[in-house]
């Protein structure tokens, strides 16, 4: 035992030695949270929209009124008055404007004769976000201009109502999840991977398997250390991104346990992914090649994203087998919902099972001579 | 002359009835059809300091790493302070302290702190730990060092270091695996001086392997020239000296390169071999240095040439090792060894 925790102790001390590394490894997740977070998270603000008027009449003008009502207020767009409907097409096609909304001709007359009246918008649809945001704020003012000016005592209409079991949460909130899996992940990229290669290429494990340490020794100490860390990592993440996320609850001493559960077993199952995906390798170059890549293998088809429900089969089957899936599955739980240990329990024991059956497998394929 | 008439009688592995620290049995190491070790013989008493010489390649390394129990033996026996190496490995690793071709020490650690890992994992009792550590640091001479990081020391220092580690759980029989490689001259002497001192004074065995003879020369009281596997020559450095015909060589040059020199200096008395280096040098092997150098300067004159320099030397190691491989040490292309590149920020 004091072998195995002297491998734990050198481990422990070299990931404190190298505090560039430390806050890299911390401070990359965190940029991410607040770049992805606010990217996804943003409303579309300050859009152009030509405006070609063929009609002149009074109904156009209430729709003109519409879009000034709009870039007053919630400002997805500004208009500008154009004469020219080809030189609008075009000044969207070479992106100097977003949109472009064409009120024909005898616009007004069809709109009183109730004659099938139309409006016209041509959007970039090579920018699916934007041209999205506006087809729906344009959808939503046709709406209006639809809807009859007094409304009937009983309505007729279905009506849902839509019941949120929880606050709003932002992309902020939405994305901690995934930053803190993925600061996990990149602490066992980094000690469990790159750096358990480096040693080996450098001759340090050769100076280990002299020594009468056991084998078993040696690979739950190099295991416990590269969990360790990664749970580090986890606890620093999860308390920073809590706070700039403004989630109050991870500092509820309930939370806090299973967050530290769920962070401990995740740990446990990416460490030993790893070191199961690392064992027999000996090329430094080798982790560095595989770790871009299966950073989006794991990443995506965990729903930390983009819900599982929305890949083909393939991807959800990546998906069953993935910790990512359970840490993040359980992180939604703990931090957004509020689902206490029935909601989690499931999401430990798999991630507790995974980095246990891992490394049953890679401690038979770890050599203990050269 | 074959390599096995010439031979000192130790090549069998004979240790002269003193007692055996190694005995190394038809030991084999194969890599599929390539044979790295080819039945080698040979045993190390007590208190002995047991040089490998040989080029990159020969075998070395992958003698010591069998002996050291970091690669399985493929036949034959190795037997470390009494144990088998395939069968009781972990009683040999107590045994042992093995100090690497690369310098592995952790950087970022201190030196302390890296002997007190090595401490632990050779499990040296917690009392004894502290004793260990001020004692191997007093011995390579880097106690005033004892809190700086590693990462600060220069190499011959870092060599240092690894000695210490190797000697922290007071080994019986240590191994080093080309410990000078990579050291500069002076650093280089400084650690033949403190290897010297250890064999003395903690009455220690070591087994090293090394490609430069001044080294072997120094520092071992016997060798063996390991050459594509094959055991070619064993025996104390004087034995080899003398084992090779030709007590002297005599260095000479001619002002002008002529085709049929070496067949006129093969000629001379006494000569047993001529070896020709290029631009009108040439390498007389002599039972007579002074004789053949008298000779030299009369044929010299006689053809009305000029010599550029003569010079005559005792027969080194070199020329024991032209006599056993037919070939000089320093022809062979020296094989980089790997070493990670420090991490950005990290001292040299």
């Amino acid at each position: 035992m004091n072998r195995m925790f002297a491998i734990v102790e050198r481990e422990m001390r070299k990931f404190f030695r190298s505090p560039t590394l430390m806050i890299m490894s911390l401070m990359m997740p965190i940029l991410q949270l607040v770049i992805i977070g606010n990217a996804f998270g943003g409303k579309i603000v300050g859009t152009h929209v030509a405006v070609v008027d063929h009609d002149q009449g009074p109904q156009a003008i209430k729709v003109r009124e519409a879009f000034d009502a709009v870039a007053a207020n919630i400002k997805t767009f500004t208009t500008m008055n154009y004469d020219n409907e080809v030189q609008a097409r075009e000044d969207v096609r070479t992106g100097k404007i977003d949109a472009a909304v064409i009120i024909p001709a005898q616009y007004s007359r069809r709109v009183y004769a109730q004659d099938a009246p139309e409006l016209g918008i041509v959007v970039d649809n090579s920018d699916l976000f934007t041209s999205s945001a506006l087809e729906a704020e344009m959808q939503s003012l046709v709406d209006a201009l639809n809807a009859p000016q007094i409304q009937d005592r009983l309505t007729k209409a279905i009506a849902l109502e839509i019941v949120e079991l929880y606050p709003y949460v932002n992309y902020l909130k939405y994305l901690l999840p995934m930053t803190v899996a993925l600061a996990m992940y990149i602490s066992v990229m980094i000690g469990g991977g790159m750096l358990y290669i480096d040693d080996k290429a450098r001759g340090v494990h050769e100076g280990y398997l002299v020594t009468p340490i056991t084998k078993l020794e040696l690979v739950f100490g190099l295991n416990i250390a590269g969990a360790m860390k990664a749970t580090l990592s986890g606890i620093c993440i999860g308390v920073i991104g809590s706070l700039i996320a403004g989630l109050g609850v991870v500092f509820h001493p309930m939370i806090m346990m299973q967050m530290l559960s769920l962070i401990v077993a995740g740990s446990i199952a990416f460490n030993g992914m790893m070191f199961l995906l690392m064992v027999r390798v000996d090329d430094p170059l080798v982790p560095r090649a595989m770790f871009g890549v299966l950073n989006v293998l794991l990443l995506y088809p965990s729903g930390a994203m983009y819900p599982i429900a929305s890949f083909p089969k393939w991807m959800q089957a990546i998906g069953v087998i993935d910790p990512f899936t359970y840490v993040i599955h359980g992180f939604k739980a703990v931090l957004l919902k509020d689902g206490g240990w029935v909601a989690i329990w499931s999401d430990i024991l798999f991630l507790t099972v995974f980095g246990i059956a891992t490394l049953l497998v890679a401690t038979p394929l770890f050599k203990r001579t050269l | 002359m074959s390599a096995a008439t010439n031979a000192p009688p130790a090549l069998n592995g004979n240790c002269g009835g003193k007692p055996v620290a190694i005995e190394v049995q038809h030991i084999v190491k194969r890599y599929g059809d390539f044979e790295a070790v080819k039945d080698v013989n040979f045993c190390v008493a007590e208190g002995e300091i047991f040089g490998l010489l040989g080029p990159n390649g020969a075998g070395k390394s992958t003698l010591i790493r069998m002996m050291t129990t970091l690669i399985p033996v493929t036949a034959g026996r190795a037997l470390v302070a009494g144990h088998d190496v395939s069968e009781d490995p972990d009683d040999v690793r107590r045994m042992i302290g093995v100090i690497p071709q690369a310098l592995t020490s952790d950087q970022d650690l201190t030196l302390e702190e890296n002997l007190l890992i090595y401490a632990k994992l050779y499990g040296v009792p917690r009392e004894q730990r502290k004793k260990n550590i001020d004692a191997v640091l007093e011995a390579v001479d880097l106690t005033k060092w004892r809190d700086a990081q590693t990462k600060t020391l220069s190499g011959g220092m870092r060599r240092r270091l690894e000695i210490a580690r190797g000697l922290v759980h007071n080994p019986r029989i240590f191994f080093l695996d080309e410990p000078t490689t990579g050291l500069d001259p002076v650093s280089r002497i400084a650690v033949w001086e403190m290897l010297d001192k250890l064999k003395t004074s903690r009455n220690l065995t070591m087994l090293l392997t090394t490609h430069y003879m001044e080294e072997a020369d120094k520092l071992c009281d016997r060798i063996a020239i390991v050459d594509h596997g094959n055991l070619v020559a064993l025996g104390t450095p004087v034995e080899l000296k003398n084992s090779v015909a030709g007590a002297n060589v005599v260095e000479v040059h001619f002002d002008r390169e002529d085709d049929e020199w070496q067949g006129r200096l093969e000629k001379i008395e006494d000569v047993t071999s001529v070896v020709p280096e290029g631009s009108g040098f040439y390498r007389v092997i002599t039972k007579s240095g002074s004789k053949t150098t008298m000779q030299i300067v009369e044929l010299a004159a006689s053809l009305g040439e000029t010599l550029t320099s003569l010079s005559v030397q005792n027969t080194t190691l070199d020329d024991v090792f032209i006599h056993y491989t037919g070939r000089q040490l320093r022809d062979e292309q020296v094989k980089p060894v790997f070493m990670m590149p420090p991490r950005p920020g990290a001292q040299p």
